[in-house]
């Protein structure tokens, strides 16, 4: 099992069950014995309208990336609606730094089997999937083994513990693609069909899963719900800050001394969570850069991050606080590399549905390949950030978007960088009589 | 596995079932999509166009163990390039190539999700953190005297 010793500094909530080191994921016996499936207990008690409320009040807000709140988006589904109603977890966990989900259902894997019953309870949906990427097969088999144990009890299947509420919940697996982790990408991939995004509105609480009401939340999502009905949606909300509720993981990695995965409160200050849990930059150098929220969020210099780390405050930075993966860069990283690494990243992944991300992505990517072999002219870097900002906004989905924003900050912020690879090799001279192949 | 799916929407079943199939015989065959499309009533074409799509389920044959290395940003930062151009070079092979044994084949990826352990690794469905050229050379022999 996976696992870093614990910090002091963090606050466990998702991760309370865990120990370490911990050898087996926690089984229903240990879990039920450790205040396990009690949120839903106490839910079955309440009416559906109570639930959302106290979802509300807590102030989750969605941890896959776009930071929506939680009970707002459950509450948005049609539960008079005469079809049937849809839970999906999306455990498609694709975004570049993050690997969050997989602790939580490597460990404690009946947590997110409570937290889809809650939400079930309060949308009134009979059925749930649970989206995982292909890659995760290991997981996919410990949270197929837990629900089972979960139907085996009686916490699955029909007249749960005797209330008359049926439920019934499988894993899918995904098959490679980061686009599924797009709420409606990943309902189409559900279907059984290429992961192309829907266009918004119907938005899934209206027409979702096999055009039923669906409510779609990321893992770690659905896994903070059991601790909120336990204990009740103030005591969330004020872990966090104000409009921020509650704990979140957070997923250290690159060139930091200590990478992990943890838990801290919203609104922890980054610059604190670098230095003190991450326990500094590796190998002594100093800090140059980070990416907040996973490879989609704009990048903040060392000078930047100072701040808390909640949805708010990094939006007022200029970033975002995406799915947690914060990726650390020392000083002595190649800024024009890293973004076309980046943009290789997201070329592959570009469904292709839309033109300006199939097209924007696939030039992006050339360009900067050329530029970081050297053979870059001044007027790419114009380019790059005019591509990257026509792209911006106007795709179906917001992969284009992923692209363009961490684009256009690295090539604002480090643009000395972008200059200094130019002027240090000899200017790519076209064969006379080439056409060029875009003018712009 | 159509259970777990509405009535009449046992389409919803053809992903999961593709890729488990792959795992058994290796590779998706002709027979495969027949058999596939009977079973879910699906058109070989809609089948087709998700096999075009899936950067999983793939229709040439792979090695026995099919490394898959991670180069994306965070296993960049921490040398998963370099991993990636060792692992080249002592095979022999580049990206989605077989060695001529058939015992190992070798596949850049993105994230794979492992980013706090990188630089990471795939062999199959199996995960190695950490690795350094040195280990991915002992996982590698291991491999092949596997067989």
């Amino acid at each position: 099992m996976l696992l870093n010793q614990p910090h002091p500094l963090e606050t466990r909530v998702l991760t309370r069950r865990f120990e370490y080191p911990q050898k087996n994921p926690i089984w229903v016996d240990e879990f039920v014995a450790k205040q396990g499936y009690e949120g839903f207990r106490k839910a079955l008690g309440m009416s559906p309208d109570e639930i959302i409320e106290e979802v509300k009040k807590s102030s989750l807000r969605g941890r896959g990336g776009a930071g929506f709140p939680t009970g707002l988006k459950w509450s948005f589904v049609d539960r008079k609606s005469s079809k049937p109603k849809y839970v999906v977890v999306n455990g498609d966990e694709g975004e570049p730094g993050t690997c969050k989900d997989r602790v939580l259902i490597e460990h404690d894997p009946h947590r997110l089997i409570e937290g889809c019953l809650i939400c079930a309870r309060a949308i009134g949906a009979e059925r749930g999937w649970v989206y995982i990427r292909g890659e995760y097969r290991f997981h996919i088999d410990i949270l197929d083994k837990a629900i089972a144990e979960a139907y085996e009890r009686g916490y699955l299947g029909e007249n749960i513990l005797g209330s008359g509420m049926t439920f019934h919940l499988s894993t899918h697996t995904g098959a490679g693609s980061y686009e599924c982790g797009e709420e409606s990408a990943l309902l189409e991939s559900l279907e059984g069909k290429r992961g192309n995004p829907r266009l918004k509105p119907p938005f899934p609480a209206t027409v979702g899963a096999f055009q039923c009401p669906t409510t779609v939340n990321n893992v770690e999502t659905f896994c903070a719900v059991p601790d909120i009905l336990l204990n009740g949606g103030d005591w969330y909300h004020a872990l966090g800050t104000p409009k921020n509720g509650g704990t979140r993981m957070v997923c250290l990695s690159g060139h930091i001394n200590n990478p992990g995965v943890y838990e801290v409160p919203l609104g922890f200050n980054m610059k604190r969570l670098i230095e003190e849990i991450g326990g500094g930059v590796w190998k002594g150098r100093k800090l140059k850069a980070v990416i907040p929220g996973g490879s989609s969020s704009p990048i903040l210099t060392a000078d930047e991050v100072d701040i808390p780390a909640d949805y708010d405050s990094l939006a007022k930075a200029g970033s975002m606080l995406g799915s947690g993966a914060t990726m650390v860069c020392d000083e002595t990283t190649d800024m024009v590399k890293l973004l076309a690494r980046v943009m290789k990243f997201y070329a592959h992944e570009s469904c292709g549905w839309c033109i300006p991300c199939r097209e924007g992505t696939a030039w992006l990517a050339k360009i900067l390949a050329r530029m970081d072999e050297g053979a870059g002219m001044t007027r790419d870097i114009d380019m790059i950030d005019q591509l990257a900002t026509s792209m911006f906004g106007r795709t179906f989905c917001a992969l284009g978007d992923a692209a363009a924003m961490p684009t256009m900050s690295i090539v604002r912020k480090f643009r000395n960088e972008f200059e200094a690879k130019i002027g240090s090799t000899e200017v790519f001279v076209p064969a006379p009589g080439t056409q060029p192949l875009v003018v712009l | 596995m159509i259970g777990n799916y509405p009535t009449g929407r046992q389409k919803g079943a053809l992903i999961p079932m593709l890729l488990y199939a792959q795992d058994e015989i290796g590779q998706i065959t002709e027979e495969l999509i027949d058999e596939v499309s009977k079973r879910l009533s699906v058109n070989r074409v809609e089948i087709e166009e998700v096999l075009g799509y899936y950067t999983m389920l793939h229709r040439e044959k792979r090695g026995k163990h099919h490394v898959q290395i991670c180069t994306n940003v965070s296993c960049m930062l921490r040398g998963g390039e370099e991993l990636w151009e060792h692992a080249c070079g002592k095979l022999g092979i580049g990206n989605k190539q077989t060695t001529a044994d058939g015992s190992v084949s070798l596949e850049e990826v993105e994230c794979i999700g492992a980013c706090s352990w990188a630089p990471a690794i795939l062999v199959n469905y199996d995960f190695h953190f950490n690795v350094t050229p040195e280990s991915l050379d002992a996982l590698i022999e291991g491999l092949r005297t596997k067989q």
